[in-house]
């Protein structure tokens, strides 16, 4: 394998292969109810107890379309910069499973909800842009349980009939890095519009993986494999890069690749058969007669398009322009609407004379270790955005140094407290009163008499030594540039 | 008052409000007779007496402003009730009781009226004779061992013998208006949209729709405005303004101009059925009505297309039995084994041929062939009407080929049983409102009538055309209470 170029393609022998990936990403709608029922949508609530006769497909019980989760499909859309279809449909998907209540999940087929869009990455040599195919909108089904019992199976509804988005990608992808980013960048938009929560451990997120190999060149697709349902970034990388070089192998041993469906063994590392072509379903699929074709207005699309906030790209294109952020550094400000929040806040706490570059470093540096140390989201943030802006507003006006600035933060983390009162109360102020730092200067020359000669001499490195004494004096108050200019006058 | 059962819907309304009669009265005189009855086996399930325990609680406190204040009422066992199982005919239902109300029951009992119990139909209402049902055949008030059709054969059965005084079916391809018409009662198809499918059983999503059966029109007319109403419950309910169609009903339709389709005169069709309809033109003429005779075109690929559409959206609609939730379970050695042993247990014979026919019109490599097609003829056949309406306000045509049949005489043989739906198949896959009343009997003396269609959300009109008819007709059910010994 070869990173060359940044270009990721599997060397065999004489042979160089392209990967060709695209995502069925499946999104978990953000809404309080299912897509065609009243229930409740909440996580981890006991098995059962968000099921209502509706998702349990009980005689006679119809399905009435949840606006909330329309809205939210087309606003993604919107963030896809894709095609929002005035007209879709609902068909039925029809196969048979003991936590699919109705025999059939209602999907959206041939006439889906948004068409064409296209996302942009930001890869480290540079933009890539990758289609997106059309986003439905469909049920979720239940989950069959199959460990709780050695003799029986266990179905929980609570899932059934929850609103997914089906993103289907364009095989515009080429590597395990770019599914990363691209994931994320999904992620970040449908966090930024509040349209899924982005969860992968809660399942909010997962992919139906396609991945096929073609000669490095070769403008054919090779034949694909689906590997299904991942639900995690790693897994997704993992299993494409073992697939891919399962594929590359075939090839190489004159062997041909069956299309079919596959499963990612995590423990295994590996991908297997699930079924193949000739085993695929015959899901015959057909517009779902209880529901009539969805229609929306021009103007319902232009009122969601003016709900739409600041997203991901234009934000970052601000930060840059506003803020004079590199593009580095504006990235990991938006990648996450939840620090570009807290950040955005910090800028206007600032006040007029503000630092951005200091509070950039502050934020990516000592915030981020924090969180991560404690695994808090930034939205759990021990430290408010108040207060951690009056923190780097006291280091730019001089009142602490950067190194007292981290024992006041450290003091901060616990109970959010006001960092101008921990200066105040511990006594942290900087000394930046020249005649007292000259009157403490000259004593250190005075007991380090000889030490002062030898720096005189031309032994430079000294200087350090009286600077740290100078600090050490000071108990770490003094102000360093005060203490420089003063040293270099005096020796 | 001894024959309480005999008379109409109207007349008990008006008894009961001028207290000659009580709810009690008269709820006790329909259970009595429905007991005498047993043989006609028109119902699957009786609720005799909480019937009679909520009857004298109405009489305790009645409401006369009520609609149908006191009136006992048997309803078809696809209709979902609350806390009384619910078969639709099948063995897959045989335990079910649901917790929950059909919208259309529920507008009946907001009413005031009182459940009787729950009437025989073909399995899912699959069936034009009511023989698929797995609780045996339904006897015709007509004649021993006479079919009432189906498949709301037992609602017909028990409407014609007076088992109550009026019913509710569902008609998907003619279930309605073919056993009124082999019974010699009427039968209203609503326009689809017009009463909400929450709660019945589901057949065909895109044809079902729930109508009511009664002696007379003007009973016809008083219970649809009952059950008609828009629910958003059901994404396919229609809002629009619903008549008072009883007190807006008028025998005066002087100028109305009525279509002849002459592609309704079928090959092989009995004389008797020929002069039935031109006598139905005749009445029609003395009515001061107008008949234009029409074209059709498509109206002979109606049934074909019907027996696509409908069997593609049960095939999907009975996925759900499953043995998995509710209903009857086989057991099995795996999941697989005991999906199959259930639905090969608990469907009858024509509901797992009609899921193989909808499997099959689904197929990937078949749908375009047959569901794509046969949507698009749909759509053609819709277009013969609307066309047809241009020029005509209504269509009178037969309601059925033929008089009742023999039980027996056609279960060995499906399409000459899917013939029966001939002329009321067209009107469900266009949407439209048909009525069926009774206009004749054949020689022997069997009863046979004739069909009103008419525009969309226009019953008013056909129910008016035939309340005109009705009493032009004069018809006189000949029922000799054969089977109360």
């Amino acid at each position: 394998m070869s990173k060359k170029d940044s270009e990721y393609l599997i060397n065999r022998k004489d042979n160089q292969y392209e990967v060709v990936i695209g995502l069925e990403v499946h999104a978990q709608v953000l809404s309080e109810s299912k897509l065609f029922s009243t229930s409740a949508t909440k996580f981890g609530a006991e098995p059962n107890t968000q099921v209502s006769l509706v998702d349990a497909a009980f005689p006679g019980m119809l399905p009435v379309i949840n606006e909330f989760c329309v809205k939210q499909a087309i606003k993604t859309g919107i963030g896809l910069n894709a095609k929002i279809n005035k007209r879709s449909v609902f068909d039925r998907k029809n196969y048979f499973y003991a936590d699919l209540p109705q025999g059939y999940q209602i999907s959206q087929f041939k006439d889906p909800i948004v068409g064409e869009g296209k996302v942009i990455l930001d890869m480290p040599n540079g933009q890539k842009e990758v289609g997106i195919e059309r986003l439905h909108l469909e049920q979720d089904a239940g989950k069959s349980i199959h460990d709780l019992d050695p003799q029986n199976t266990f179905v929980d509804l609570n899932r059934s009939g929850v609103a997914l988005m089906e993103i289907v990608s364009k095989p515009d992808l080429r590597s395990p890095d770019e599914v990363n980013a691209y994931i994320k960048k999904l992620r970040s938009i449908m966090r930024y519009l509040g349209t899924c929560d982005g969860n992968m451990q809660e399942g909010s997120l997962r992919a139906d993986v396609n991945v096929s190999v073609r000669p490095k060149g070769s403008k054919e697709f090779g034949t694909r494999c689906e590997i299904k349902n991942v639900n995690s970034i790693k897994f997704m990388q993992m299993a494409i890069e073992y697939e891919a070089n399962r594929q590359v192998d075939l090839i190489e041993e004159g062997k041909t690749i069956d299309q079919e469906t596959r499963l990612f063994d995590t423990k295994k590392n590996e991908t297997r058969s699930m079924r193949s072509k000739e085993d695929a379903h015959d899901y015959r699929y057909f517009p779902d007669p209880d529901l009539l074709p969805l229609e929306v207005s021009e103007k319902f699309i232009e009122e969601l398009k003016n709900d739409i906030p600041e997203l991901p790209d234009d934000k970052k294109k601000r930060f840059i322009e506003e803020f004079r952020l590199s593009p580095y550094e504006a990235n990991i400000l938006v990648s996450d609407i939840d620090t570009a929040k807290y950040f955005e806040e910090v800028v206007a706490k600032m006040g007029k004379n503000k630092d951005i570059k200091l509070a950039v470093n502050w934020i990516t540096g000592e915030l981020f270790a924090v969180l991560n140390s404690k695994g808090l989201e930034i939205s759990q943030s021990p430290v408010s955005a108040k207060n951690f802006a009056i923190l780097i507003n006291l280091i730019k006006n001089g009142t602490i140094s950067g190194k007292i600035a981290k024992t006041v933060f450290e003091l901060m983390i616990d109970g959010d407290k006001d960092p101008q009162k921990i200066v105040e109360e511990k006594g942290l102020k900087q000394q930046s009163d020249p005649k007292a730092l000259e009157a403490l200067i000259d004593k250190i020359i005075n007991d380090n008499r000889e030490k002062a000669i030898e720096y005189k001499q031309g032994k430079e490195k000294l200087f350090g030594f009286f600077v740290g004494q100078a600090m050490k004096a000071s108990g770490g108050k003094a102000n360093p540039q005060l203490i420089n200019e003063i040293l270099k006058k005096k020796l | 008052m001894s024959d309480i059962t005999k008379q109409s819907l109207t007349e008990l309304i008006e008894n009961i409000k001028n207290k000659k009669l009580s709810s009690t009265d008269v709820t006790k005189a329909f259970i009595d007779r429905s007991e005498k009855s047993k043989e006609l086996n028109a119902y699957i399930t009786n609720d005799f007496t909480s019937a009679l325990d909520k009857a004298k609680k109405f009489d305790q406190k009645p409401n006369f402003n009520l609609k149908l204040p006191g009136i006992p009422m048997a309803v078809k066992d696809l209709f979902c009730t609350k806390n009384i199982k619910t078969t639709a005919g099948s063995k897959i239902l045989n335990n079910f009781v649901p917790t929950y109300e059909s919208t259309v029951t529920e507008n009946i009992w907001n009413e005031g009226a009182i459940l009787l119990g729950k009437l025989n139909c073909d399995e899912f209402a699959m069936g034009s004779s009511n023989e698929t049902s797995f609780f045996g055949n339904v006897q015709s008030p007509i004649d021993k061992n006479l079919v009432p059709g189906g498949s709301s054969g037992g609602s017909a059965s028990a409407v014609a013998g007076k088992l109550t005084p009026v019913t509710i079916g569902t008609d998907t391809g003619g279930s309605i208006r073919q056993p009124a018409s082999f019974t010699g009662i009427v039968g209203l198809k609503p326009t689809y949209g017009s009463c909400s499918r929450y709660g019945i059983v589901a057949f065909a999503s895109s044809l079902d729709q729930a109508g009511p059966m009664a002696q007379n029109v003007k009973d016809c007319a008083l219970l649809h405005e009952v059950i008609s109403s828009y629910d958003p419950k059901d994404s396919t309910s229609i809002e629009f303004k619903r008549n008072h169609y009883s007190k807006e009903l008028t025998n005066n339709i002087k100028g109305k101009k009525i279509g002849i389709p002459k592609e309704y005169r079928v090959d092989g069709m009995p004389k008797e059925i020929e002069d039935l309809w031109q006598k139905g033109i005749q009445y029609i003429k003395d009515c001061g009505a107008e008949t234009i005779d029409i074209s059709l075109p498509n109206t002979s690929y109606a049934l074909p297309t019907y027996y696509i559409v409908a069997p593609a959206e049960a095939s999907s609609n009975l996925a759900r039995y499953d043995g998995v939730k509710y209903g009857f379970r086989a057991k099995g050695e795996n999941l697989i084994d005991m999906y199959e042993k259930t639905r090969s247990e608990g469907f009858g014979a024509e509901v797992q041929r009609r899921i193989m026919i909808g499997t099959y019109v689904l197929s990937s490599g078949y749908y375009d062939a047959y569901y794509l097609k046969a949507q698009k003829v749909r759509k053609l056949i819709k277009n013969d009407f609307d066309e047809a309406y241009k020029k005509v306000d209504a269509i009178l045509t037969p309601s059925t080929p033929s008089s009742a049949f023999k039980i027996g005489e056609k279960t060995n043989d499906p399409v000459s049983m899917y013939l029966n739906d001939i002329f009321t198949v067209p009107v469900n896959l266009a949407g439209l409102p048909g009525i069926s009343i009774p206009a004749g009997h054949d020689s022997k003396g069997y009863p046979l009538g004739l069909q009103i269609i008419g525009k969309a959300f226009d019953e008013q009109n056909i129910l008016n055309i035939a309340y005109a008819m009705e009493e032009k007709i004069n018809f006189k059910n000949k029922i000799t209470d054969w089977w109360i010994k």
